[in-house]
C-alpha cells in the first residue's frame, strides 16, 4: 500500500479515537468503568507520537506496530482486544492487499479478538460490529463504501437493547440494556474513519 | 528454595501495593512477590509491561500465580503472560478468586512448597464456597 495513505489511514483512525474520547467515556460510564475513551486515546496518541516510525514501514509491520502500542499503552481490557485485532490483521494481510485479501484478513482478526476476550457475537461487544461488517465485505457490487459505514453504524445501534454477559458490563445484567456497547461504537467510528479517508 | 511466585494485578496501585504488604507480613520473605498496579500513566487501569515486568520479579522455577482485581487486569495479564518465553509461559497461571484473600491464600499455601496447581487450587476454592 501507498506509504503516504497508509499514514494518513492510520491518522485518521487515531485523530478520530482521540476526538470521540470523552463520547466514549460517557458511554463507558453508563455500563462499564467509565475509562474506555481515556483509555483508546492514550493508546493513539502514543501511536500518532510515533507515525513517523510506524507509517514508514510496509503495512503488515505497520499494523502490528500499531497493536504493540495499544497493547502496551492503552491500559484496560481494550488494549489487548484492539492491539490483538491489528497485530492480527498485521500477520494476515500483504504489503498490497485486495478486497479479497482484506475479507479474509478481517476474519482472522476477529477469530482473534473473540478468542482473546473469550467473547463471542451478541455478548454486546465491538464484535457486534466487526463481524457485520467482515460480512459487509464480501458483498459484491456499487456503494461497498457506504454499506460499510451504515452497517457499522447500524451495527453499533443494534447493540443498545443488547444484554452484557462479557467485560465489566455484564456486572450490570439487565441494566445493561438501553446503552450502546462502547467497545461497538469505537469499532464503529474507527471503520467509518478508514471508509472515510480512503476516498472507496 | 523453589516456592511458587505470587504476583498482584490490580486496577489501582493502593490496591495492589497493599495487598502485596498483607501477603508478605503473612509470609515473610519465603515466597517471591511483585505487583502491578495502574495504568501506563499511573491512573486507574492495569499495564501489560508492569505485569510482564512484575512476573520477570517474582519469577520462580516453580512458577508464578496471578491474581487480579477485574476484567482488564485479567486481560492485560493473558497478555503479559503471552509476552513471556515458551518455556516461562507454561509455569504462569492465571487464578480466579478474588485479588486479595486469593492472594494470601495463595501464597500461604506456596510458603509450604505446593506446586503451582495445587497454589491455584487454594485460591480458587473462596470463589466455589
Amino acid at each position: 500500500m501507498d506509504r503516504a495513505l497508509q499514514r494518513r489511514l492510520i491518522e485518521a483512525v487515531a485523530r478520530t479515537v482521540i476526538a470521540h474520547a470523552d463520547e466514549l467515556t460517557a458511554l463507558d460510564r453508563q455500563i462499564g468503568d467509565g475509562d474506555h475513551g481515556l483509555n483508546m486515546k492514550r493508546g493513539f496518541e502514543a501511536v500518532l507520537a510515533q507515525i513517523d516510525k510506524i507509517a514508514g514501514q510496509p503495512l503488515p509491520d505497520a499494523l502490528r506496530a500499531v497493536g504493540m502500542e495499544l497493547i502496551m499503552k492503552v491500559g484496560g481490557a481494550s488494549g489487548p482486544l484492539y492491539g490483538t485485532l491489528f497485530v492480527t490483521l498485521g500477520k494476515e494481510l500483504p504489503a498490497a492487499p485486495t478486497l479479497a485479501d482484506l475479507e479474509r484478513s478481517f476474519a482472522k482478526a476477529i477469530d482473534a479478538v473473540k478468542a482473546r476476550g473469550k467473547s463471542d457475537v451478541g455478548q454486546k461487544t465491538m464484535l457486534d460490529v466487526l463481524a457485520p461488517v467482515q460480512v459487509a465485505l464480501s458483498s459484491s457490487g456499487e456503494g461497498l463504501a457506504a454499506r460499510i459505514v451504515s452497517t457499522a453504524a447500524a451495527a453499533a445501534e443494534a447493540t443498545i437493547p443488547m444484554k452484557a454477559v462479557r467485560g465489566r458490563a455484564s456486572f450490570l445484567g439487565e441494566r445493561s440494556v438501553g446503552h450502546m456497547d462502547p467497545g461497538a461504537r469505537s469499532s464503529a467510528i474507527m471503520i467509518t474513519a478508514i471508509v472515510n479517508e480512503s476516498g472507496a | 528454595m523453589a516456592n511458587v511466585g505470587i504476583v498482584i494485578v490490580s486496577h489501582s496501585p493502593k490496591v495492589a501495593e497493599g495487598a502485596a504488604d498483607m501477603v508478605r507480613q503473612m509470609v515473610g520473605d519465603s515466597v517471591p512477590i511483585a505487583y502491578a498496579g495502574g495504568n501506563p500513566d499511573g491512573g486507574l487501569g492495569t499495564d501489560v509491561g508492569a505485569i510482564k515486568a512484575a512476573i520477570d520479579r517474582a519469577w520462580s522455577e516453580a512458577g508464578v500465580a496471578v491474581l487480579v482485581d477485574l476484567g482488564g487486569a485479567e486481560t492485560n495479564s493473558e497478555m503479559a503472560i503471552e509476552m513471556l518465553s515458551a518455556v516461562r509461559q507454561k509455569r504462569v497461571v492465571v487464578c480466579n478468586a478474588p485479588v486479595v484473600e486469593g492472594a494470601v491464600m495463595a501464597a500461604t499455601e506456596s510458603s509450604g512448597g505446593a506446586t503451582l496447581e495445587a497454589v491455584k487450587r487454594t485460591a480458587e476454592e473462596l470463589m466455589a464456597s
